[in-house]
Parts: structure tokens; C-alpha cells; sequence
């Protein structure tokens, strides 16, 4: 069989429409940017008949020619997907097949926007997202690295070789190489090339999207809930208690977060059980969290608390059991008969040293806006209707601070993925073989000079989460400072 | 301000105190100090052999004592062998008189103990090795902060431009990359054999070598150049940029809506000077808390980037002790870098008082 080509026969076509549409965007876009140096100032010009143009001349021509270069460009990207969606990699090359492997991401995708732009009005702050560009790009981003990590995780879709397998002859090849002794019916190719153990590059970038999807944002939601938890009684209270947990928080964001790595995930310190410990104390906040919040709400009506706590708390504390009682560690207070599911090895302690080392940051954020929200007048009122102090922090200060909170969840999120991946590069509790972006960037860097093509798609993977992240955030930002 | 400084200054002594032992106390604990037992007695001691070995190096004491020990506060241990012989922490072997020894020896005194991967003194290790990073810093510095705050001004002095779309679009972009993505991106299109671009360099004979760049740092250590520095040097400066970049426009849109700039702008000066004499003073003084709180992170890179290109600097050594359980050069490099955090730190602190008027005079 033929090795495949990047774009295969429709790149003929829409390979040079391509580079000439991006080539006059970008010629265009610089022109424009160093012209503005020069004339800062639209120049508005009134006609005969009184009308007004504010743009004409050179500068209106140039914005003519960014947009409809810009036009072309997406409709010749639109061409490269739907190219790919009907031929896949037969006669849309490595690019088809990629596109064609993606289908139920492009699906979902096109649903999401399509449901959310119908309802956009009734959605609130997610619903105005879709009112800026950017943000509708990061979301973009972000979404597609979710549905593919929930559509491999879930029924192991888009995969195209099993992630973990070895194939024999497939060492280090280029992308778009035959897949020696392929079945009936599988994958003719390596799409991305093989790595130096001959598995397939696409496949496990995929199924690294998945690792990185079920730690991160789970990890953010953890380190949040201690943040918060520590930081509202840190910034309402004051006093002594502020001063020590302030001078804890100043304690561990004082450590090069690779120094901490290298001291908390070494396997001697993973055998001395201090992960497990830590987990033990991290993961009560949760807990805490729910129950404070809860009790404070409902403590005038006992019965209804009592329901309400029975039905939040009972999962929560026997999914804690569950997952911090391992009988092979130190910290083990269930028999081992009843202990539902562990944490498999190296899991459990890349995720408590990422929530231990970004809690620190959000208890400062919260703290932060705790100090300055607690001045506000609707505090004032609560504190002389005599509300409880829990219920002032939770109930009335929280809320009002959702706003900063859920930009920076987004914006940590993609700093945790960035954690993640460091771990991985330096080989730090993650198995080895685990697919995950950090762990692959590391085993293809070492071939790098000769063999680039195992270390760049994961790179390029977790480079378009974090941006999506982050423009997500920016997107976020500037439609909730609008309100 | 004096009484400032000097509480600030106690503050960060109580913080390196506190960093210290954690660190001591976590490279010291016991299945670390049976590995280090291992490695330098014998592999296939038994657990008493393991137990009596520590016991007369003074490793089993109390936590407190051995860390007062290696501080400096607390007398070294003496140990008699069988054969007569005295050996202790401040007796260096083949010392003519071991009883006249010095009682106190520990960071404090200068001794910061012997590395067992370099077989050398930790002191002149990580002297050696502050140097090659200093060199490194240095050039980061260079690029990063001049090309951080001219995308910062530029894009923050006309908000939503589209100078101010495409500098921030590219800001956003490289605090999105983190060094191990930048840097083998940069490997994989610069320094790559294989990639295109070489090829096509070589084809048309423009380059003497096989690529563009070197993919590794190691030849820069002697002898820096352009074409095996400049890689180590963008990568790390490209992660801090973006974020320096974007502090330096928030704080830069901030002062161009300031009263004082409509002032100007209304009197009728020109866009030039309200720029460069009006706003960009007062639009730099958050950038400079940034920059040196952004430090932490810049070690973070270093680490990263002196791993990825193999340029045993400051780095590249705490990756070693790590990875190969080198208790004391770990704890020195430890303190290194956690004085240097916080050193950068109280500077920051210090700096923004002295350059913000508003709280330099009340």
C-alpha cells in the first residue's frame, strides 16, 4: 500500500487556495497593524449627498481585503473538513482520516453551538458567551478536547489502534505509514506515525486527552473547594487565623512547584504514605464544604436540613472512604472486602500534590475578594438581621464573587493540564506507558533531532486546551464585566 | 520604611526556616535515608546492617537535632568505631587531630556537605552551577522584559485596535505554551534533521551544518553562541512574556483612561508624548511586581529548558539530586532557589513602594 500524503488528492485543489488565502490575511493584518502606528485616527469623509464614510482610501481597502481573505480562508478550511468527513484518508490524505476519525466530535460540536445559539437568551452568562468571538473560539477548543476525551473514555471511539498496543515493524515511522498486518476490517494506517515502541501516535494522543480530561478539571474542582473553604473564614474573620493561614498559603507558593513535584511524588515518599495522608486531609473539604453549607441555610428547620444533609453527605463520605482507604498503603481503616474501588497506582498522588500546590493560589483569590466584598452594605444587613457567620460567607459573599471565580476556574484548569504535563515530562507518578500528553512528550523528546513526529502532537494537543482555556476565560471575563 | 524592611525581612527569615525544615525534614525521611544507606554501604545490607549503618552516620537521631545539625546551631555527631577511629560531621577523613575539630559545622558555617552523585562539595556545585543559569537568566532577561513591555504598551495604549488584537492574541498564545511544548516544538522546526525547513536550508547550501540551530545547550555552557543559546534563551522567555506582556496592557489601558491623560489629550499634546511622558510611567509600576514575582515561575523554566537541552546548570543539577536521591546537594539547591524566591520576593515588595509615589509619601 501507499504511504498516505498530508492532504491527499483534495489538497491539490485546496492546498494553494489555502496558502494564498492565509498569505494575503496575514500580509494583510500586518500592514494594517504597522499602519495604525501612522494614522491612529479614522478619518471620516463627508460626501455630496451628506452621507458619512468613515473608512475609504487605502486603510478601507485593506479592511475589505482581511475580510474577505478571512472569508476564504474559513471556507477553504470548511473544504479540508467536509472533504475529509465524505472521503476520509482515501482521498483526503493524513488530514482526511484525522477529520473522518473525529466525526462524533464534529457532531457534537455542531450540536452544542447550534442549541446553545437557539437559546442564548435564557442561558445567562453561558448564553452570553456566545456573544464574543473569542470566547466562542475557546469554547470551541475546549469542548472538542471534551467530547473526545468522553466519546474515547465512554465507548472508545476515534481511536484508530489500541493506544497501549505494540505492533511489530511500525518503530518510529512517519506519519501516514501502512499499518503492516492490519486485520480485516481495522485501520490501514498509522496516522500520525508510530513511536519508538511501534504504537500508534494519534491513538494515544486521543486517549491522553482522557487522562488529562479526568484529572484537571476534577483536581481545580478540589484545590477551589479547600481555597474556598479555608479562604472565606481567612478574609471575613481576620485576626490570628488569617495570619497563620496566610503565612501557610505564602509557605507553599514560596516552593518551585518542581522542587515540590520532585519531593512529594519520589516512590520513597509515596511509600511513606504522606500522599495518602495528605489526601486524607484535602479531600474532607469537599465534605466540610457541603455540610457548612447546608447547615447554615437550613439550620432553622432541622428536619429539612437533616434530609438534605443525609441525601449530599451519605455519597460523599462513602465515596471518600472509597477513595482514600487503599489497603496498600498506610492509610487503610476499611477491610478490604468492602472498599468499592482504589485509585489505580500514581493516580491518586498526581492529583493530591496538583490540588495541594494550587489550593494555596485560591485561597489567596478568595480571601482577596472575601476582604473586599465583606464591606458592602448587603453584608452589613445580614450581619444586623443577625445572620450566622457561615451563612454570611457562603450565602452572601460567595455568590458574589462567582464572577472573578469562574474566570480563574477556567484560567486553573488549563495551568493544572500545564502541571500535569510537567509531571509527565519529568517522568513523575504517572505510569510510563500511561498515554497521557506529558508522559509522551517526554518519551519522543528523546529522539527529537531525528524522529520529531512522537513529540508533536501531544504538544500541539495540550497547546490548543490551555489557549482554548484561556480564551475561554478572556471570553468570560469581558462578557461579565459587561453586566 | 526601615521598619518595613526589617519586617519583611523577619518575616522571610521565619519563611526560609520553616522551607528548610520541610525540606530536610522530606528528603530525610526514613526510606530515603535506607536507599542513601544502600548506595554507599553495601546493596544487600540487611535491615539491621541498614539500622546500625545510619545509626553511627547520626542519621536516627530526632528530626530537630539532625536539622539543627545541618543548620549550624546544633553540635555535629561524633562516633567511635570498633577499631578506635573518631568519625563525625565535621570530621573530614584522614584529619590529623579528629578531637580538635570544629563542634559546629553546617550551612551556617559555610559546610553544606558533599554531594554522593558529583562526589564533590555541595557549596562549589551549586556555584558552579548558579553561574551557567545566572548566564542563562541573564539572556532571558534581555529578551523577555524589553519585548514584554513594548507588545504591553503598544497593544494597551489603543484598546481594541487591531494592533491590540494581534499583540494580544499572540500574549494569550505563548502563556498557553509551556516550555516543554515550545521548546520541542522550536527542536522539532529549528533543530531537527528531518524537518523541512533544514532540509530545504541545506539543499540550497545555506547552512554549513546539518541544521539551523543546535538541539542541545550543552557546547553554550563554555561557549555561548546564537545558534545553540538562542533556543533555550526564547523558549523560557516566551512562556513569561505573555503574562508580563498582558500586566504591562491592563495596567497600560488603565492609565490611558486616567483623568490626566484626557487632560492631555484634550489640551491638544500629541499622541506620541502622552504615551512616553504622560502615561507610560505610571502604566510600568505594576509590570515591575510582575517581573519579579515572576521569578518562581522562571525557575520552573529553567528547570524545564536546562532538562530538555541538557545544560547542566542550576536546573539541570536539581533534577539529578532528585532523581538520585542526593540528599544533601538536594537540600542545598533547595535553598538556593527558595532565598532566591523569596529574595525576588521582598525586592518586589520593597521596589513597589519606592516606585509608587502614592505610597512612598503617606
Amino acid at each position: 500500500m501507499e504511504p498516505l500524503t498530508w492532504t491527499g488528492s483534495l489538497g491539490t485543489v485546496l492546498n494553494p487556495a489555502l496558502g494564498v488565502s492565509l498569505a494575503v490575511l496575514v500580509a494583510g493584518v500586518l500592514l494594517q497593524s504597522l499602519l495604525a502606528f501612522f494614522q491612529p485616527e479614522e478619518r471620516i469623509s463627508f460626501n455630496a449627498d451628506g452621507t458619512a464614510v468613515a473608512t475609504g482610501g487605502f486603510n478601507g481597502l485593506l479592511k475589505a481585503i482581511i475580510k474577505w481573505s478571512f472569508a476564504a480562508l474559513v471556507l477553504t478550511l470548511v473544504g479540508y473538513i467536509a472533504g475529509g468527513i465524505i472521503t476520509g484518508h482515501t482521498n483526503g490524505g493524513i488530514f482526511g482520516g484525522i477529520i473522518r476519525q473525529f466525526v462524533p466530535v464534529w457532531g457534537a460540536l455542531v450540536a452544542t453551538f447550534v442549541l446553545s445559539f437557539v437559546y442564548k437568551r435564557r442561558l445567562g452568562l453561558y448564553g452570553k458567551l456566545f456573544d464574543s468571538t473569542v470566547g466562542m473560539i475557546g469554547f470551541g477548543l475546549v469542548m472538542f478536547w471534551a467530547y473526545t476525551a468522553l466519546f474515547y473514555g465512554m465507548f472508545g471511539w476515534i481511536i484508530t489502534h489500541e493506544p497501549l498496543e505494540v505492533a511489530s515493524g511500525m518503530k518510529n515511522k512517519v506519519p501516514g505509514t501502512p499499518f503492516r498486518g492490519a486485520e480485516e476490517g481495522g485501520f490501514p494506517f498509522y496516522l500520525l506515525g508510530g513511536d519508538n515502541l511501534s504504537r500508534d501516535v494519534f491513538s494515544r494522543m486521543i486517549a491522553g486527552s482522557t487522562v488529562v480530561m479526568q484529572i484537571a478539571p476534577r483536581a481545580t474542582l478540589f484545590a477551589f473547594m479547600v481555597g474556598i473553604t479555608l479562604g472565606l473564614p481567612a478574609g471575613y474573620r481576620g485576626g490570628l487565623l488569617d495570619t497563620v493561614l496566610s503565612f501557610l498559603a505564602n509557605l507553599i507558593l514560596a516552593f518551585p512547584v518542581i522542587l515540590l513535584f520532585y519531593l512529594l511524588v519520589t516512590p520513597e515518599i509515596v511509600e511513606t504514605g504522606l500522599p495518602s495522608y495528605m489526601a486524607m486531609f484535602l479531600f474532607l473539604a469537599p465534605i466540610i464544604f457541603t455540610g457548612v453549607l447546608i447547615n447554615s441555610r437550613f439550620y432553622t428547620q432541622p428536619p429539612k436540613r437533616n434530609l438534605y444533609m443525609a441525601v449530599a453527605l451519605t455519597p460523599m463520605v462513602l465515596l471518600y472512604v472509597w477513595l482514600v482507604s487503599d489497603s496498600s498503603t498506610p492509610v487503610s481503616f476499611i477491610p478490604a472486602s468492602l472498599d468499592a474501588f482504589n485509585v489505580p497506582g500514581g493516580i491518586l498522588v498526581v492529583f493530591v500534590s496538583v490540588v495541594f500546590v494550587n489550593s494555596p493560589t485560591v485561597f489567596r483569590i478568595v480571601r482577596g475578594l472575601t476582604l473586599d466584598i465583606k464591606t458592602r452594605d448587603y453584608v452589613a444587613a445580614a450581619q444586623t438581621r443577625g445572620e450566622g457567620a457561615w451563612y454570611i460567607m457562603l450565602w452572601e459573599i460567595l455568590p458574589n464573587a462567582r464572577g472573578p471565580l469562574i474566570v480563574d476556574f477556567c484560567l486553573r484548569i488549563g495551568y493544572t493540564t500545564i502541571l500535569l504535563g510537567t509531571l509527565g515530562f519529568f517522568g513523575l507518578g504517572l505510569p510510563p506507558e500511561s498515554p497521557d500528553w506529558g508522559s509522551t512528550i517526554n518519551e519522543g523528546r528523546k529522539l527529537l533531532s531525528i524522529y520529531p513526529h512522537p513529540a508533536l502532537p501531544p504538544s500541539f494537543a495540550l497547546l490548543s486546551l490551555v489557549l482554548g482555556l484561556n480564551l475561554l476565560a478572556d471570553g468570560l471575563r469581558e462578557e461579565s464585566l459587561k453586566d | 520604611m526601615g521598619l518595613f524592611i526589617l519586617r519583611r525581612l523577619g518575616v522571610m527569615i521565619l519563611t526560609a526556616l520553616c522551607l528548610t525544615f520541610i525540606v530536610f525534614t522530606l528528603t530525610n525521611l526514613y526510606p530515603n535515608l535506607e536507599k542513601l544507606a544502600k548506595t554507599e554501604g553495601n546493596f544487600r545490607m540487611s535491615d539491621e546492617q541498614v539500622d546500625s549503618w545510619l545509626g553511627s552516620n547520626g542519621h536516627l537521631d530526632p528530626m530537630l537535632v539532625k536539622y539543627g545539625r545541618w543548620l549550624g546551631v546544633a553540635p555535629g555527631w561524633t562516633h567511635q568505631d570498633s577499631d578506635g577511629n573518631l568519625r563525625g560531621r565535621c570530621i573530614t577523613p584522614g584529619m590529623e587531630n579528629p578531637e580538635n575539630a570544629a563542634t559546629y559545622c553546617g550551612v551556617l558555617q559555610g559546610h553544606w556537605g558533599f554531594s554522593s552523585v558529583f562526589k564533590e562539595n555541595v557549596g562549589q556545585i551549586v556555584g558552579q552551577n548558579l553561574g551557567l543559569t545566572g548566564k542563562l537568566m541573564f539572556w532571558v532577561m534581555i529578551v523577555m522584559v524589553p519585548g514584554a513591555l513594548i507588545v504591553g504598551v503598544l497593544a494597551g495604549m489603543n484598546e481594541g485596535s487591531r494592533t491590540d488584537r494581534t499583540l494580544s492574541t499572540f500574549s494569550i498564545t505563548t502563556t498557553a505554551t509551556p516550555e516543554y511544548v515550545s521548546g520541542v516544538i522550536f527542536i522539532a522546526v529549528l533543530a531537527a534533521s528531518a524537518s523541512p525547513l533544514n532540509e530545504f536550508l541545506r539543499g540550497a547550501g545555506w547552512i554549513e551544518g546539518r541544521t539551523l540551530f543546535k538541539g542541545t545547550a550543552t557546547s553554550a555552557m563554555e561557549d555561548a553562541n546564537f545558534w545553540n543559546f538562542f533556543l533555550p534563551v526564547i523558549t523560557i522567555a516566551l512562556y513569561g512574556m505573555g503574562y508580563i506582556a498582558r500586566m504591562t496592557r491592563a495596567s497600560m489601558t488603565e492609565v490611558m483612561t486616567a483623568q490626566y491623560v484626557r487632560t492631555a489629550r484634550l489640551k491638544g499634546v500629541a499622541f506620541k508624548t502622552i504615551v512616553l511622558k504622560h502615561a507610560l510611567r505610571n502604566a510600568l509600576i505594576a509590570p515591575f511586581t510582575v517581573i519579579m514575582l515572576q521569578f518562581p515561575w522562571l525557575l520552573n523554566g529553567v528547570v524545564i529548558v536546562e532538562t530538555l537541552f541538557n545544560y547542566k546548570g542550576f536546573g539541570w543539577t536539581l533534577v539529578q539530586a532528585a532523581g538520585n536521591n542526593d540528599i544533601e546537594l538536594l537540600l542545598g539547591v533547595s535553598v538556593v532557589s527558595v532565598f532566591v524566591v523569596l529574595f525576588t520576593q521582598l525586592i518586589s515588595d520593597i521596589g513597589y513602594v519606592f516606585l509608587n509615589p502614592r505610597i512612598r509619601i503617606s
